[in-house]
């Protein structure tokens, strides 16, 4: 966090229980104005339902919620400042675009000039500018996203919450709409929580990322933090591709596989202990391979899977007693050395982007 | 954590506007237990009470059994209405097959022909019957020469109860033959299955949950119903009978209220398996399912129609029998036209004050209990907050279904007739039968208004407090709106029922607010059963008017508040 600034959002001990079940354990989070942050987890692991009690839709079983300095814990839906967006869009059916937008303004007694032009900038906003006279049902997927985008953008709420805002969308609105919500929370500078459970989107879009799993924050950082800094295996496991490699320590900043000892700096703790070490498939390269790096495996090729301009190769290294890695590598490199199923070539392992966690 | 140790879940403050909403939810919650739980505790304590009023346990139980003629009667109950239960089923099964599952042509009338029973008093058929087969019936003779010698009683009952119950199991069994999953019968189909093997492979398991669900309707309704072996019974006792006698003719209610509660148990029965049958039958069919469509087979068709055919003409038989007989002069001496039948039952049966108070009825029930059971089912669907009032209201507002209206017109009387009630001064008037029909008829309403609230999305609510906007506003501007054909539908099956009705309000009625279909009941009684199926075709013809109107009325509503589904 920079600085003492209070931030926008502080969640503190936040707790949920369903009857005997309890979904979210003391969940401490602070939110900075302007930042987009994603709720990333498997369903199941509570974002959704942590992202409606910042919401009020469901009343947390303990701790506090501040938003803006104001302590809005026990506060009913209407009396927070927030606009959100669902994954179904749950605009109304029955209203035009027009409506739909302006539901929010008409309860503030603006008066109708100024309702008519504030509709007509946030259309213009997402680029629907000619779409008020239209009903919903005439819009796509993504168009219908974007007014509910600005329907929760109306008033200006000094927080946007999206649950789920890109799921039900198809695979290419999806990509190209993530980008321009993330324009737009730029240009507006509106502190945004977003949930998913796709790690690209999260990736992608977030200044931050809060990795959940069963309940609980498993890690909070920026998506390369998260990415390449994973603080538990779950996090390694559910963000990226990963190998995960058994082995032991052989002394503090040194990890044995199978036959092989790496230095790694992550890996701690007393010697001779059972651990796990994860490596993403891009820290496992087929060059440069100089003689005499003590990070070269040698390898045979158990399975090349055609993906495009690259390949996912699968491969087994005697040296680590047989383990199996997925490296990915290009097409045009597989071709150049001639490499096929049952062929073996040396791949030289990063080892210091190693994560090493107890088995 | 020790449990002593953690602090109070932090209360979320109650916004007034959703305070509104729960002080709605508790009124409707108030209004269940007055008009519902009050009546039926009512009768309970009734039936454990001499009829001096102290307590006496099960003892009317047991005089009851040690009354010969009595038993004799929940026999007589029990096997007529299997063996309605058994002619129906196949009957309604296969009429519905032929609607759902085939290629039949004119397959619009024939399902309006199966109808239209719901318009008329069940009752109405009794009448039909006791024309083709009573004392000076056509077919009589055609009757004798099978063995039967009078209609009057067990084969009367059985006759009309057919007609009047077919369109129940009809609409129930044409809803489960309609959930098919096409997917099913191509697979089928590509491993060469027989059209036999698929029938008792894919079909029937299919509508097994419909057809125990209108096996069990049929029983409940012709055990419970009241106005077919009043006209057509004769000597032959049965239960609701029973209880008409004892309450009406004897002022014995401790026996009232047990014969009430033995037609109460059937029908709560039925109603905790059709819920069971109800989740697991909507679970059955997944969103990904492909909509089955019958291909033409003219073997199929052609036995369909002939099925159909001779179901809906014996239908049309009864049907026009009743109108045929109310318009002639004098039978079965003076077959020529005459409208005397209708002039008399108007004029001298006092018809014009009981139509009056009929549609009076009807239309207060149809726009009091629309508005009622849909802010109900709305409150309970779409408001937060009171989860203490939820799970009650959730069973007031399903119990109506199990309890038969003989049992809840008895329950009223014990408990509005009470001195010591508040409410006392409603006995006797249009309030009570408005507020006794409406409660009658509750659940189908509710579950209607349910249907069509569940398929709205459930963010809606959300969204709107989160843009600050308060519940009615959205209600008004989006729920309703979207809402308008199932309201529709709501309002005219509360009118049409209410047209209808006999079993509830035969007990709740005064001089002043006599109803056209019970008028039906006295001109019967006295003789004229000409007068009375006069009076059974004018309602029918009111309930058909009045569906006319509702259709041109949906119409209209279609065009003003559902354009959004149109476009595209």
């Amino acid at each position: 966090m920079a600085g003492s600034a209070e931030p926008f959002l502080r969640l503190e001990g936040i707790r949920k229980d369903f009857g005997a079940f309890t979904a979210l354990h003391d969940i401490r989070l602070e939110v900075t104005q302007g930042e987009f942050v994603c709720f990333l987890g498997p369903s199941g692991c509570g974002k959704t339902t942590l992202l409606r009690i910042i919401a009020g839709l469901e009343a947390q079983s303990a701790g506090s919620i501040h938003q803006g300095g104001r302590d809005i814990s026990t506060l009913p839906p209407a009396q927070r400042d927030y606009g959100i967006v669902f994954q179904s869009y749950a605009l109304f059916p029955n209203l035009s675009v027009f409506d739909n937008v302006a539901y929010g303004l008409v309860n503030r007694r603006a008066g109708r000039a100024a309702i008519a032009a504030r509709v007509a900038e946030l259309l213009k906003l997402v680029g629907l500018p000619e779409a008020g006279a239209k009903f919903p049902a005439q819009l796509s997927g993504g168009e219908q996203q974007r007014i509910a985008l600005v329907r929760a953008l109306a008033t200006s709420p000094g927080l946007l919450l999206l649950d789920e805002p890109l799921s039900a969308l198809d695979a290419i609105v999806r990509v190209h709409l993530r980008q321009e919500i993330r324009a737009l929370q730029v240009r507006l500078g509106v502190t945004t929580v977003m949930v998913t459970h796709d790690q690209e989107e999260a990736l992608s879009m977030a200044d931050r990322i809060v990795v959940m799993n069963q309940g609980v924050i498993d890690q909070v950082g920026t998506p390369l933090q998260v990415y390449r800094e994973p603080a538990t295996p779950f996090v390694a496991d559910f963000v990226g591709k990963v190998n995960m490699l058994a082995g032991t320590v052989e002394a503090p900043g040194r990890v044995r596989i199978g036959a092989r000892s790496f230095a790694c700096a992550s890996c701690n703790g007393s010697a001779g202990r059972n651990v796990r070490a994860y490596l993403r498939p891009e820290d496992i390269v087929a060059r440069p391979i100089a003689e005499g790096d003590a990070n070269i495996i040698e390898s045979k090729i158990e399975k090349i899977e055609f993906l495009g301009s690259y390949c996912l190769v699968r491969v087994a290294a005697p040296e680590l007693e047989g383990q199996a890695l997925t490296v990915y590598l290009s097409l045009s490199y597989l071709s150049e050395m001639g490499l096929e199923s049952g062929g073996s070539m040396k791949l030289r392992i990063l080892a210091e982007r190693m994560r090493v966690f107890d088995a | 954590m020790s449990a002593v140790l953690q602090a109070a879940a932090p209360r979320q403050r109650v916004h007034w506007s959703d305070r509104v909403a729960q002080l709605l939810l508790a009124a409707i919650a108030a209004a269940l237990a007055t008009f519902l739980a009050g009546p039926l505790v009512a009768l309970l304590a009734q039936s454990v009470q001499a009829k001096s009023g102290e307590f006496v346990a099960l003892d009317n139980f047991f005089a009851y059994f040690g009354t010969p003629a009595l038993a004799d009667s929940l026999w007589n109950s029990v096997w007529t209405s299997l063996v309605v239960t058994a002619v129906v089923l196949p009957t309604a099964f296969a009429f519905a097959y032929a609607l759902t599952r085939s290629c039949m042509p004119w397959k619009g009338a024939f399902r309006t022909v199966a109808l239209t029973p719901l318009l008329a008093p069940s009752l109405l058929s009794a009448i039909a019957f006791i024309y083709w087969f009573g004392n000076q019936g056509v077919l009589k003779g055609w009757m004798q020469a099978l063995g039967v010698e009078q209609v009057y009683g067990a084969p009367g009952i059985i006759l009309s109860q057919l007609f009047s119950v077919f369109p129940h199991a009809l609409m129930i069994l044409v809803t489960a033959l309609s959930l098919a999953d096409a997917r099913l019968y191509e697979a089928a189909d590509a491993l060469g299955t027989s059209a036999a093997r698929k029938f008792v492979t894919i079909t029937l398991p299919g509508a097994k949950y419909g057809i125990a669900s209108a096996a069990m309707v049929t029983f409940t309704l012709v055990i419970t119903d009241f106005g077919i072996p009043k006209v057509i019974g004769g000597n032959f006792n049965v239960l609701s009978t029973d209880v008409f006698k004892l309450v009406i003719g004897q002022q014995d209610f401790p026996k009232g209220a047990v014969v009430a509660l033995f037609l109460l148990a059937p029908a709560l029965l039925t109603f905790v398996v059709d819920r069971m049958v109800q989740r697991k039958q909507t679970s059955m069919l997944t969103a990904r399912a492909v909509p089955y469509a019958p291909q033409p087979s003219l073997g199929r068709d052609a036995a369909m129609t002939a099925v159909c055919s001779i179901v809906v003409l014996l239908m049309l038989a009864v049907a026009g029998m009743a109108v045929f007989a109310s318009c002639v002069k004098f039978w079965p001496y003076d077959l020529s036209f005459s409208l005397r039948h209708y002039a008399f039952g108007i004029v001298d049966g006092e018809v014009n004050t009981a139509m009056i108070n009929s549609v009076v009825l009807a239309l207060w029930t149809a726009v009091a209990g629309t508005a009622i059971v849909f802010t109900g089912a709305y409150l309970m669907e779409k408001t937060r907050g009171a989860q203490w009032l939820r799970a009650p209201v959730q069973l007031l507002s399903l119990v109506p279904m199990a309890v038969p209206g003989l049992v809840l017109g008895l329950g009223y009387i014990f408990f509005f007739n009470a001195r010591q009630n508040p409410l006392n001064f409603l006995y006797h008037t249009m309030a009570i039968l408005v507020l006794c029909t409406i409660v009658h008829f509750y659940t189908t309403g509710h579950l209607t208004a349910v249907t069509a609230l569940k398929a709205l999305d459930a963010e809606f609510e959300s969204v709107a407090a989160s843009l600050k906007v308060p519940f009615w506003k959205t209600f008004w501007r989006v729920t309703l709106p979207i809402c308008t054909p199932a309201l529709i539908d709501i309002s005219r099956y509360f009118f049409i029922n209410a047209m209808t009705t006999i079993s509830a309000v035969v007990f709740l009625y005064s001089p002043d607010t006599r109803l056209v279909s019970v008028t039906i009941l006295h001109l019967d009684e006295a003789g004229e059963i000409g007068a009375a199926a006069a009076m059974a075709v004018l309602i029918a013809a009111t309930s058909l008017a009045v569906c006319i109107l509702y259709l041109g009325l949906g119409r209209l509503a279609e065009r003003r508040t559902q354009a959004w589904r149109l476009t595209k």
